[in-house]
């Protein structure tokens, strides 16, 4: 595993290093002293392993595109946004926005999230350990978010065709949001995701929830519900 | 019988229509109670405001020199971005052509304006939904908008752009987010959203991943991470307090400010928030201007301004207030033939006529301009479009060197405030500029 440290190089020298990695590569990196770094391993393009010994700042692995990236510690807000493919795996907590926009790929938090989690997905896969905050999957669009713990308050506000599993408690549902039936398929989709990151919980615990395709189309007599 | 006629004779005080209860807010009335569902329209406020057509150039006389009309040179380039990128816009002339989403517009009409900007030698800007390979491959310059939405935003389309643009807000609706309604999105428009097809689409107001100029100033340095600190990244604001806000915009890091007027069309909006959100485009340039100077980068950070563009004239105005390039959005579209007369017949079948077609969100552009319907979107050649587009860029550059050569300027950058004076006092305050025949100021 080759080092880099943020010590002895700038974000610059440093991103600019993992960005033109050959994208038939496989090489592993380590990454030292991050110190909340914002724009960490941001803009990654090949099946490259890095692992970041620390925590980050804003955006951490933003738009990353098939590399797997490891954070042994917490991260910012905005982690993994938009990414691709790939996958990123955080011992930590996360902030605000994780995994927004996401359009693939794996985001894995072993610890808590912030709000706003997963808000506008669109087609990645999000597993929480912990619990989330308040405004998560706002508007979220594809994808699976897979929540061991507890949920703040408006889950799936104006959700489109994302799906939400959640194990623990729901503080409240976000407009046009609604439990929906735990199916065969549903649960083997989050059993999948929970044993690929490494979470022990039964599927068969969580329940589901998705869009009510209410608000869809504008309609008056739904006013209320905005 | 006898006393009825004599009544009848009397004088009559003539029908007086109100002025506060008029036929235009009476109609909107009875549809609003006809429907119950507010009145949504595309383009930018049609109400009757300040605008550059109040302002008027000081011609060459006594004490000034003028130059050769088809003689002596005056240079049109200008070069955005050149603080931080590496590779800033370089630009024949100050036009550029405006974001325009694909979903707004049809595939044809996105074509249309790449290939006019380029013969034209200037930039055009992607919009709400991404980018398209035909916008990519007949765009010499590409601006690629970073919106909240983030439909179709990638970093490999990013890697491909000439230049970044935040979108903060838009002149038609600071503060307001968008909507395409479900019967423009066709299969192509909903692959590249990642949502279903004929679902309405709603553009968030705020970005999902960064909130205030703090925020910002990380977001910025991550675009410029990911794109190794090659383009310019411009951030769009929605004119409401210029000032301050292009303050927080140099603040957060920005190359470029495009600064949005009220006039700036959209896509669709309610016409309430269209006509009563945002300030004139006349009124924000030099509140954006002293916000550059004060921070020492008038000309190093630049300015765009947009919002109404509509002639050489308008042009060469911004850029003596102090701008240094415009931006024209609904000008292009009307050059391509969007409210065509030739289309009259149409237009009246959807109620309306040529000129004020405005439904540009229900898909039914008879020009096939504002349209994912194939039939009518066939109707708008891109190759012919794109012609039209690079002659009436040509045009307005055209005009905008008339009036330079004719205040003495052999560069249109040259063009200052003190070309100018006004002619309402509105228009003075306004500007910056003073009335007409005197020197007077109003809050100077």
């Amino acid at each position: 595993m080759r080092e880099l440290d943020l010590e002895k190089l700038s974000l610059r020298e440093l991103n600019s290093v993992l960005q033109s990695q050959d994208k038939n590569g496989q090489e592993s990196w380590l990454i030292r002293n991050p110190k909340g770094a914002h724009a960490l391993a941001v803009g990654l393009d090949a099946p490259i392993n890095v692992r970041i010994e620390g925590s980050t700042g804003y955006y951490c692995a933003g738009m990353n595109k098939n590399a797997l990236i490891h954070v042994i510690g917490s991260v910012g807000p905005g982690a993994a946004e938009n990414m691709m493919s790939g996958k990123l795996i955080v011992e930590g907590n996360a902030s605000q926005y994780a995994g927004a926009t996401g359009h693939g790929g794996t985001l894995i938090i072993k610890g808590n999230s912030s709000s706003r989690c997963g808000i506008s997905m669109k087609g990645i896969d999000i597993v929480v350990q912990g619990s989330i905050g308040h405004m998560s999957a706002f508007m979220a669009q594809s994808g699976n978010l897979v929540v061991a713990g507890d949920v703040g308050d408006s889950l799936g506000d104006s959700i489109y065709e994302a799906q939400i599993f959640v194990r623990g408690a729901v503080n409240s549902l976000g407009a046009d949001c609604i439990e929906k039936e735990m199916t065969f398929q549903h649960i083997q989709l989050v059993d999948k995701l929970l044993k690929s990151s490494d979470i022990g919980c039964e599927a068969s615990e969580f329940k589901r929830f998705g869009s009510a395709r209410k608000l869809y189309n504008f309609d008056i007599d739904n006013l209320s519900d905005y | 019988m006898k006393a009825k006629k004599e009544t009848h004779k009397a004088p009559r005080t003539k029908p007086r229509f109100s002025e506060t209860f008029t036929p235009e807010i009476n109609s909107e009335i009875r549809r609003a109670a006809a429907t119950g569902i507010y009145d949504i329209r595309g383009g930018g406020a049609k109400r009757k405001i300040p605008h550059f057509d109040d302002l008027l150039f000081l011609g060459a006389s006594m004490s000034r020199y003028p130059l050769e009309g088809y003689r002596e040179k005056c240079d049109t380039s200008v070069k955005l971005g050149t603080k931080y990128a590496q590779n800033p816009l370089n630009l024949d002339i100050p036009i550029t052509i405006a974001g325009m989403s694909f979903g707004a517009l049809s595939a044809q009409a996105k074509e249309a304006l790449g290939r006019g900007a380029s013969l034209a030698g200037t930039s055009t800007t992607t919009g709400d939904g991404g980018m398209t390979p035909e916008e990519r491959q007949h765009s010499k310059k590409l601006v690629y908008q970073y919106l909240p939405s983030r439909y179709g935003m990638n970093p490999d389309d990013l890697k491909k752009a000439d230049a970044i643009e935040i979108v903060v807000g838009q002149g038609a609706k600071p503060g307001g987010g968008g909507m395409l309604l479900g019967q423009k999105i066709s299969d192509r428009v909903a692959e590249m959203r990642n949502l279903p097809k004929g679902v309405d689409q709603r553009s968030a107001c705020r970005h999902p991943d960064w909130t205030g100029p703090d925020d910002l100033e990380i977001k910025i340095l991550e675009l410029r991470e990911i794109t190794q600190w090659k383009v310019p990244v411009f951030v769009k604001i929605g004119a409401t307090r210029p000032y301050f806000d292009t303050t927080l915009a140099i603040k957060a890091g920005a190359d470029v400010i495009v600064m949005d007027g009220m006039q700036g069309g959209t896509a669709a909006t309610q016409d309430v928030f269209i006509e009563h959100v945002g300030i004139p485009t006349l009124a924000c340039i030099r509140a954006s201007v002293e916000a550059l100077q004060e921070q020492g980068l008038h000309r190093e950070v630049q300015l765009v301004i947009s919002g109404g563009i509509r002639n050489g004239a308008d042009v060469a105005k911004c850029l003596a207030l102090g701008a240094d390039a415009v931006s024209i959005g609904t000008a292009a579209l009307i050059a391509l033939g969007d409210n065509d007369p030739k289309w009259e017949l149409e237009y009246k079948k959807l109620g309306t006529t040529a000129g004020a077609f405005d439904d540009w969100h229900e898909g039914f552009d008879p020009a096939g301009i504002t349209t994912q319907d194939p039939r009518l979107a066939a109707r708008l050649n891109p190759v012919e479009g794109g012609k039209r587009l690079s002659n009436f860029l040509k045009v307005i550059s055209l005009e905008a060197q008339t009036i330079a050569r004719a205040c003495g300027k052999n560069h249109l950058k040259n063009l200052e405030p003190e070309d100018l004076c006004a002619l309402t006092v509105e228009a003075a305050a306004m500007a910056r500029i003073p009335l007409a025949g005197t020197s007077w100021i109003p809050g100077s």
